[in-house]
């Protein structure tokens, strides 16, 4: 196990390593940044105060390693527009975006795992093909229109609902719903897949021959060992959710990362882009390896091979 | 053994695949759809009542015919939008442009992700850790942000949406491709082929890469659907496709502001979008139905 987790947590560490290294070069792919920063009028004398003051006349290994050194710190450098530490920033609005994550996932697994199990339970039934429909019209759904028409309905036909803000929780209830949609067709492929295979497993079958009743069954023997690989399925997608949550936060006006990183793309404040991207992908890389580690924690047969 | 000859024995396994095929509800469904819209997108020109860039103001906003408005007319059928531009014609040049995108993403990120795939598979040991690394650094950074970064960057014109999709979407393929090359990298026919002494790249190209080709329809159509979706996103956010061009995700995107008085305006594209990627993902499925139904879920 010990071995295990090392090697799995060196492995992380050079992913983030990488990771920066190519959110780094993000500062070159303009060509020359200093030019970027200094706009279109800028004379040939501010391009050079602004080469030496941001440092990019100095070699790019030293100042990647600069630049990771300070990142490490939880310094990402000064925002072009905002004129204060884009780390500041960041943590005001990381809130947000995980109250808006968590609350997605939530919904996803409420909607999905009760879905799945049902249609284990009774596969080729009417409420399998109804789950399965689900699944299908869930991938096929483009979030930004889900998001968009949600809002026409409870927004501003039926007043049901607030469309923009985060001042309640009111205000995350279609946000959670657009963003969590999205990855309620693998959770509940997954659970359904799990279930039918536990079902179907000898110890099942001596649960039944010994009298247990179908609820414990279902919920104390099946579901316990169905949910296993739920589980890092949900870590995964919920990585992926805070990443994908730009386009809804941008729909609803949520205050959180996703809205922030619209912003600075439009105001060009890469150092604030830069920094967003390494902060979802560390999370994200954190959240892969917990499950891991979880899950060889839980089943002795993935650390071993 | 006497047991009675099935008549599938005397058909060979594709005419079997195609049969199974046609009995499927999803891959018939699909593939009608994905051809009608082909069809539609190649004879834009033809079919298109109007000119999609042409606007006439004072005809801007007529509602689809269906609606009750002295304004409609059966001359604009999803009548106009804000610029007074004929709706179907915009929907109908508009799906030339999904496609394109999809299908162009598609093959760039199928290219690479089969390589890296079918090298990790068939060498493992070293070049499998090194593309399992490559492979866990790629899914760790956020598509649709990335994506937005460097296409404003960049700057925002197709060929560089086409690319930086196509660069960011080759993960499954990669994976899927790495455990089919695995599988059949271990059948007796590889050994063999190995025995007589067929190069490394003989035995890639005729008996590994003709076993997984279904493996790489199916993650085909599913990413082909994938990379139509996030161009959909990146020109609603206003970094995909640009103005005047007509795109499913700007045409949503262009009636956001209007669609409180005129739904309309985002329903139209929207069901268009939902329907085409729908029938793509129905028709991949199907695909693995047929062909590979061990690899469901």
């Amino acid at each position: 196990m010990i071995a295990f987790f090392i090697k799995r947590l060196v492995t992380a560490l050079l992913v983030v390593l990488t990771v920066s290294a190519m959110t780094f070069s993000m500062t070159f792919l303009t060509g020359d940044p200093a030019i970027a920063v200094a706009g279109e009028n800028a004379t040939q004398a501010d391009i050079v105060r602004i080469r030496e003051y941001y440092g990019y006349d100095r070699p790019i290994p030293v100042q990647f390693m600069s630049w990771l050194g300070r990142a490490a710190q939880g310094d990402f450098g000064q925002s072009l527009y905002l004129n204060q530490p884009v780390s500041i920033e960041i943590f005001a609005r990381l809130k947000t975006t995980m109250t808006l994550g968590l609350s997605a996932l939530i919904f996803a697994l409420v909607l999905a795992i009760p879905l799945g199990v049902v249609a284990a339970i009774r596969p080729n039934s009417l409420l399998d093909r109804f789950a399965l429909t689900v699944a299908v019209v869930g991938q096929a759904m483009p979030s930004f229109w889900f998001a968009l028409t949600m809002m026409l309905w409870f927004g501003i036909n039926w007043r049901i609902l607030p469309v923009s803000g985060t001042d309640t929780w009111a205000h995350f209830v279609m946000p959670s719903i657009a963003l969590g949609y999205f990855i309620t067709p693998g959770v509940m492929r997954l659970t359904r897949a799990g279930m039918l295979e536990v079902l179907r497993s000898d110890y099942i079958r001596t649960a039944r021959a010994k009298g247990a009743s179908g609820f414990s069954i279902l919920f104390k023997h099946a579901l316990r060992n169905a949910i296993i690989p739920v589980v890092s399925l949900a870590a995964v997608q919920f990585g992926f959710m805070l990443g994908g949550s730009i386009v809804i936060e941008t729909i609803f006006a949520v205050n959180g990362l996703g809205f922030l990183a619209w912003e600075s793309i439009q105001r060009a404040d890469l150092p604030m882009m830069q920094a967003i991207v390494l902060v979802l992908s560390v999370f994200y890389i954190m959240l892969t390896f917990l499950a891991d580690v979880l899950n060889a924690w839980l089943d002795p047969r993935i650390r071993i091979s | 053994m006497t047991t009675p000859v099935s008549t599938s024995a005397h058909t060979s396994p594709s005419k079997q695949v195609l049969r199974q095929a046609l009995n499927h509800r999803g891959v018939l469904f699909g593939a009608f759809v994905v051809f009608a819209i082909i069809f539609i997108a190649i004879f834009a020109p033809m079919l298109a009542p109007h000119d999609p860039y042409e606007q006439i103001l004072s005809r801007k906003l007529i509602p689809p015919v269906w609606f009750d408005s002295p304004k409609t007319t059966w001359d604009h059928i999803l009548g106009t939008d804000h610029l007074g531009r004929d709706y179907l014609s915009r929907l109908i040049y508009g799906a030339r442009i999904s496609l394109m995108i999809g299908f162009s993403a598609m093959l760039i990120s199928g290219v690479i992700g089969t390589t890296l795939g079918v090298c990790a598979g068939y060498f493992g040991g070293r070049v499998d850790n090194v593309i399992n690394f490559v492979i866990t650094t790629r899914l760790s950074m956020p598509v649709v942000l990335v994506a937005l970064a460097v296409v404003s960057l960049m700057g925002s014109s197709l060929t560089v949406v086409i690319w930086v999709l196509g660069l960011l979407i080759w993960d499954r393929f990669a994976v899927v491709m790495r455990s089919a090359t695995q599988q059949v990298r271990g059948l007796d026919f590889v050994a063999s082929a190995e025995a007589l002494g067929s190069t490394t790249r003989r035995i890639l190209f005729v008996e590994v890469l003709p076993n997984i080709l279904n493996h790489f329809i199916v993650i085909a159509t599913l990413e082909m659907a994938h990379a139509i979706l996030l161009e959909a996103a990146l020109s609603f956010l206003g970094l995909g496709v640009q103005p005047p061009d007509p795109s499913w995700g700007l045409m949503i995107s262009e009636a956001k502001g209007l669609m409180f008085f005129d739904g309309w305006l985002i329903a139209i594209p929207g069901t268009a979008l939902f329907l085409l990627i729908l029938a793509i993902n129905l028709l991949g499925d199907g695909i693995r139905d047929v062909t590979a139904p061990e690899n469901r879920n």
